[in-house]
């Protein structure tokens, strides 16, 4: 039986990825598609250069001990703040760890947004408050939970779209074909992005996957598959502010490919240079998405080189901040160790927590330096 | 609505009826039916429950526990999934996270793994993840254990593993009547629930009251008794509670605790008990090694030292993985493995004798 009401060549990508701008700015006409306004274009600039900023700063507080570990997203500025700014306000996101970007460009505070790197606690904003989930170490199983609260809107008549966001490697496990397959059977309002930056840490593309593309598993679950342009961020926000729109009009899930690169290792603790060459990553420094847009902007007048400095300094200003917030020492409460494993903790767990209060209590008694209030 | 659809639900709500009427006439019902009960109850309460899993919707799950509850309450509120069990409750924790209260089913406890990362690396840890501002009040509903000649992967007791994951409420039910109990305050709770329902006293009857709710933190004392405690829960409870018959027989005065909760463990009553009798056999279904027989045997000699005239026991399932139907009655726990565990319990020899012997 065929469940499906497109035929399979529907569903299927194009041949060649969405492209609204062209790797040197300049715009690229597409039948279906138009080029979003030009206030939409500077925001998504501004946007970007804030991100960007974020992003290095945030790899420069690693070398200063002041996070444990961080991810970088450079050079994928267009897919995360082209997504995140497609979105309504009562949509979800769904990020991953590399999403830091994305995050922050909702509008969670940064500080909030690294106190996960930082070490401080497993997450620290309230997903309620932006409609942000926790960003997701383990792969792919953010997927299943925004199909899950996409099809809660729709039981609930809430007109809400969940955007997913996953890397290359997570569509291999297991869960990805889970969420795909149950978001297209329930016809939930979900958008699933796939950053594809050809890379899984160090493992190319081509020993993860023998499709022909990502997006063409789309047609295995029922779904149009799209493969865009990911280093161009007018076309990320066209292709998915089209998805959300069509996904809260009840046209059911769309997955979303998006073409681009980590200009940075998988982390501050990897060594890129291991497992891609130097060509290739200079190939991809001539695609920057920032410079790409700069250029459009720049070319049609819509951002003088006053404005420019403008926001860059302004960049600098949030990153000088966000440092100087980060050189604050992280709070420390034994305490925490047991709030919020239950409701109300069970005696069990309170006994531990007045052992470990009693041991703080004894070594602060015998003159051990206690630092547990840094 | 088609009139087969009316049908349906005429005939559902008959079967509804049935359980309901035998409980405010005071006959017994099944534990399965209590479970129903239970569901029917919850859905009809809070329009924010769904009940969804494999085969509950049309079918009633393949143990009928969910019988008509489709028909009754809209395929909104109760709908088959896609079989597969890693999306099953992975969708339930989005539901969770948006306002809705998921029942779920895994349709045998083995076929409960492949959702496993949800459950520990998600589902027990998202309010502790979000310092208790996202809760994951979820109830996953897990047949488990043997004694009902079932093939391979439809036996396992596999409570360990989730009563080592904080953040999981872990409960199993040895009667109807907790059933029914258990199970509406697991859905009323805003923590994670793993509601373990022993396959093999589905069947078994008792009268229940719909008023009556089970604490979900507290073991009961089944049967009173003076000179040993058992400590029993879900299918094994029925072979204690023989099994302390059996000994009453030969002079013992066997008391047999359900534990009910598994996690959080209830150190009280079950201390009390053990104090009171200065004896304890751990009895289940499960392997031995590393099985929840050990938790419980740890704090019960860390707890109760002076009190115990010998160490205690445990009656468990062999290291082996589950047998298949024609060996299992030597796998599981019997009444005379049982008995024979109450005979080891150093009655004649004191530790004092033992001392002044040696």
């Amino acid at each position: 039986m065929v469940t499906s009401q497109l035929t399979p060549e529907a569903l299927l990508p194009a041949g060649a990825p969405v492209t609204l701008l062209a790797a040197d700015g300049r715009p690229v006409p597409v039948d279906d598609l138009d080029l979003p306004d030009d206030e939409v274009l500077l925001a998504l600039y501004r946007m970007m250069v804030h991100g960007r900023r974020f992003d290095v700063q945030a790899t420069a507080l690693t070398k200063q001990g002041r996070l444990a570990v961080y991810p970088s997203a450079r050079g994928q500025e267009a897919c995360q703040i082209g997504a995140v700014h497609a979105l309504r306000e009562q949509d979800w996101l769904f990020p991953t760890y590399r999403d830091s970007m994305a995050v922050a460009a909702r509008g969670v505070d940064p500080v909030q947004v690294l106190t996960l790197l930082r070490g401080e606690w497993h997450s620290g904003y309230d997903p309620y408050r932006h409609r942000v989930a926790p960003q997701c170490t383990p792969l792919a199983t953010n997927a299943l939970h925004a199909v899950g609260l996409a099809r809660a809107a729709v039981i609930k008549g809430e007109d809400t779209v969940a955007l997913v966001m996953l890397g290359d490697g997570a569509t291999s496990e297991g869960d990805t074909h889970e969420a795909l397959n149950f978001a297209a059977v329930w016809h939930a309002p979900v958008v699933f992005l796939v950053q594809n930056n050809g890379y899984a840490i160090s493992v190319p593309l081509a020993k993860q996957t023998a499709a022909p593309s990502l997006a063409a598993k789309g047609v295995g679950y029922g779904m149009p598959g799209i493969v865009v342009d990911g280093n161009d961020a007018a076309a990320v926000y066209a292709v998915v502010r089209r998805a959300v729109t069509a996904a809260a009009a009840g046209a059911g899930p769309v997955l979303i490919e998006a073409l681009t690169y980590r200009m940075e290792a998988h982390t501050n603790a990897d060594d890129a240079s291991r497992y891609r060459s130097r060509e290739e990553v200079d190939s991809w420094l001539a695609r920057d998405p920032v410079t790409r847009l700069r250029d459009y902007l720049g070319g049609r007048g819509l951002l003088s080189a006053g404005a420019r400095a403008e926001l860059d300094a302004e960049a600098e200003a949030a990153a000088a901040q966000l440092r100087q917030r980060m050189q604050a020492e992280v709070r420390r409460d034994p305490a925490d160790l047991f709030r919020h494993v239950y409701a109300e903790p069970p005696p069990a767990l309170r006994r531990q927590q007045q052992e470990l209060a009693a041991e703080l209590a004894a070594f602060e008694e015998a003159g051990v330096r206690d630092d547990s209030d840094r | 609505m088609t009139a087969i659809a009316e049908h349906d639900q005429d005939v559902a709500a008959g079967r509804a009826d049935a359980a309901g009427q035998a409980e405010a006439a005071g006959q017994a019902v099944t534990m399965a039916a209590a479970l129903n009960l239970a569901l029917r109850d919850a859905l009809t309460t809070d329009d924010s429950v769904l009940v969804f899993g494999e085969d509950v919707g049309t079918l009633g799950g393949v143990f009928r526990v969910t019988d008509g509850l489709a028909a009754a309450f809209g395929p909104t509120r109760v709908f088959d999934t896609p079989l597969a069990e890693s999306g099953i409750v992975g969708t339930a924790i989005g539901m969770a996270m948006n306002g809705l209260r998921p029942v779920v089913e895994m349709q045998f406890d083995a076929f409960a793994y492949p959702a496993f990362e949800q459950i520990t690396s998600h589902l027990a840890k998202i309010r502790n993840r979000t310092k208790g501002r996202v809760e994951m009040p979820i109830v996953i509903r897990i047949p488990y254990g043997g004694g009902i000649g079932g093939v391979e992967h439809h036996c396992d007791s596999s409570e360990a593993y989730y009563t080592h994951t904080p953040g999981l409420r872990v409960v199993t039910p040895g009667t109807a009547a907790d059933a029914y109990g258990l199970l509406r305050e697991a859905i009323e709770s805003p923590d994670p629930v793993i509601f373990l329902e022993p396959k093999r006293r589905y069947w078994t009857k008792e009268i229940l009251w719909r008023e009556d709710r089970t604490p979900l933190d507290r073991a009961v004392v089944r049967r009173p008794g003076a000179d040993v405690t058992l400590i029993a829960y879900g299918g094994a409870l029925g072979t204690a509670l023989e099994a302390a018959d059996a000994a009453e027989t030969e002079g013992r005065s066997v008391e047999v605790i359900d534990l009910r909760s598994l996690s959080p463990f209830d150190d009280e009553t079950v201390t009390a008990s053990v104090r009171r009798t200065g004896r304890a056999i751990v009895v289940h279904e499960a392997s031995r090694f590393c099985g929840y027989g050990a938790e419980v045997a740890a704090r019960v000699s860390e707890q109760c030292f002076h009190y115990l005239e010998a160490p205690v026991l445990r009656v468990a399932g062999f290291d082996i993985p589950y047998p298949p139907p024609s060996l299992e009655e030597y796998h599981l726990p019997s009444v005379d493995r049982i008995l024979d565990a109450i005979e080891r319990l150093q009655w004649q020899d004191t530790a004092a004798a033992l001392r002044a012997a040696s």
